[in-house]
């Protein structure tokens, strides 16, 4: 399904003295949610208006299926981009708003309140937008995003914002549209969300792309798995998995184990007759991973 | 056609759109009745040179110059207030080739900007004549020569004032700015001029685009002035030179 493919080569944008993205190559595959991830300032939001012909790249090139954006000849039923929900004028009713950009792209009129519906908007259909709380804006933006039912839809950090039911949706809605075959790409500064949301990852840092893996790859290859450890006899513990080549630290009172699976603590405690209070494998959290992918990639870090 | 008709949604699904028409229109026609009046009880008064060079077309016309920066700024408002409230992205991501999007907003403007002028200027035209004839002061009628074409024409100079206003919109993106340089263009240029020596107030009287323009709604010809098409043409000319460059902008620059 090339016709859905985004393909970035080389992609690269410089502002003045600040070079926001940096030779970025990648594709976004359909059928699975894309989570591209970096830190506030990464380029993420440059990258996708470049994607989409708002910024004009310094060099490289990006297409959507195979076209650069401003040459489809029917854009909004290829690609629904949610960048900035408070992009609307505040004195325009919802429905008038999306009227004129269903209007402008040869979409039916009729498509306006079918989007409505499938956000949860109808019944304020003609409140004007600047009476909208963030969150149902953000839901205007994705009515907006999949007006002309688009095999390809961005959503700019469409969770920013939302109340728990609302990132729910949300979250629910993007799988749908990846389960339906389409392209999903959504940025986000929250790893968390991302590895809820979210089957594969683009990790940009500096503008310049870190990981491009499935997240379960990505948290294998990057994050470091240890065991937690409680027992009565602590020291005898920790003198025995010494031996067994584990390395430990501490992590309050407890043991942390790298080296060893729970399994073979277990094992190890069981013949030595050591009883454990607590046995606990603990995988780094996609945030821990991030953190540490993007810790010199940060351009506003705090130094530690 | 599509286009047109987003552009039309968006003009018409405001209320400010309506309310600063509104306004514009009955300001105008206001101060234009006012301003006859005082010119009708100005006239018994006035030396033989004054009445020789009475125009009771352009007299009743003065609402033209009041709706001009009304006008203007309805104009710039249509492109800025894009890009104050963000919804240019939303309107690009629709509408990508951005010289389309220009067009169709110049199109529905010029067509709602049109009607506003022909309004203002046919009605303030007949309220004026009205005050004219009834205070006994030499009134003109659409039949004599020239005068409808004043009358027609100030509508017209509407017209390109608000293109002006859009114009300017474009280049700057900002409504303060563009409204800036529109009071500026308009009427600060003009007033300063006249205290500029001689021979550049003249050249500025001649040739200032909005001075040559307003040509057009005179019928009595002024000395040192353009004719009326000619002064008009160039007024055309100037709004179509910074249209240009507001779309070659809107085209090379980052939205």
């Amino acid at each position: 399904m090339s016709d859905t493919i985004i393909e970035a080569v080389g992609l690269t944008k410089r502002y003045g003295d600040t070079l926001a993205v940096d030779v970025l190559t990648f594709t976004v595959q359909p059928g699975r949610v894309t989570g591209f991830l970096g830190p506030n300032g990464a380029g993420k939001s440059t990258t996708m208006r470049l994607v989409l012909g708002l910024d004009a790249p310094t060099a490289g090139t990006v297409t959507v299926a195979g076209q650069r954006y401003a040459d489809l000849a029917r854009p909004l039923h290829t690609v629904g981009a949610l960048l900035d929900a408070r992009a609307v004028h505040p004195g325009r009713s919802a429905a008038n708003h999306l009227l004129a950009l269903a209007q402008a792209a040869g979409i039916a009129r009729t498509r306006v309140d079918e989007v409505l519906g499938l956000v949860g908007l109808e019944s304020i259909a003609g409140r004007r937008a600047g009476t909208f709380s963030l969150g149902m804006s953000q839901r205007l933006g994705i009515a907006a995003a999949l007006l002309g039912g688009p095999p390809v839809v961005m959503f700019d950090e469409p969770v920013n914002g939302l109340d728990p039911e609302g990132i729910r949706w949300i979250r629910t809605l993007m799988r749908g549209l990846a389960a339906e075959g389409r392209t999903v790409l959504v940025s986000s500064h929250l790893m968390g969300e991302m590895a809820l949301t979210a089957q594969h990852l683009l990790v940009i840092g500096r503008g310049r792309l870190l990981a491009d893996s499935t997240v379960d790859e990505f948290l294998h290859r990057h994050g470091t798995e240890n065991v937690l450890v409680r027992a009565g006899e602590q020291d005898g513990l920790a003198r025995l998995l010494r031996r067994s080549g584990a390395h430990l630290g501490t992590d309050g009172d407890a043991l942390l184990v790298q080296g060893l699976t729970a399994t073979e603590i277990g094992k190890l405690a069981a013949a030595d007759g050591i009883a454990l209070a607590e046995l606990t494998p603990r995988r780094d959290s996609l945030e821990d991973v991030f953190m540490t992918l993007t810790a010199d990639a940060v351009e506003f870090g705090v130094s530690a | 056609m599509n286009i047109l008709r987003s552009e039309w949604t968006k003009f018409a699904s405001l209320r400010s759109t309506w309310l600063t028409a509104t306004v514009t229109v009955v300001l105008a026609l206001s101060v234009g009745a006012l301003s006859a009046t005082g010119q009708a009880r100005g006239y018994p008064d006035a030396s033989a040179a004054e009445r020789t060079a009475w125009d009771p077309t352009a007299a009743s016309l003065t609402a033209i110059t009041v709706a001009q920066l009304a006008i203007g700024v309805l104009g710039v408002l249509v492109i800025t207030a894009e890009y104050a409230t963000g919804s240019i992205q939303p309107s690009l991501l629709a509408v990508p080739r951005r010289g389309r999007l220009l067009a169709a907003k110049a199109g529905v403007f010029t067509l709602v900007a049109v009607l506003i002028g022909q309004l203002i200027g046919f009605t303030s035209f007949f309220l004026g004549q009205a005050v004219f004839a009834g205070q006994g002061v030499p009134y003109a009628t659409l039949g004599q020569p020239e005068v409808a074409r004043a009358v027609i024409g100030g509508g017209l100079y509407l017209a390109a004032l608000g293109l002006l206003g859009l114009g300017l919109g474009t280049v700057l993106r900002s409504t303060a700015g563009a409204i800036g340089t529109l009071v500026t263009v308009t009427l600060l240029v003009r007033a300063v001029a006249q205290a500029l020596p001689e021979r550049m107030a003249a050249w500025v009287n001649k040739y200032w685009p909005t001075a040559s323009g307003e040509r057009i709604f005179s019928v009595v010809p002024t000395d040192g002035a353009l004719a009326p098409w000619p002064g008009f043409g160039l007024l055309c000319a100037c709004v179509a030179a910074v249209g240009a460059g507001g779309y070659l902008l809107l085209r090379t620059k980052d939205a």
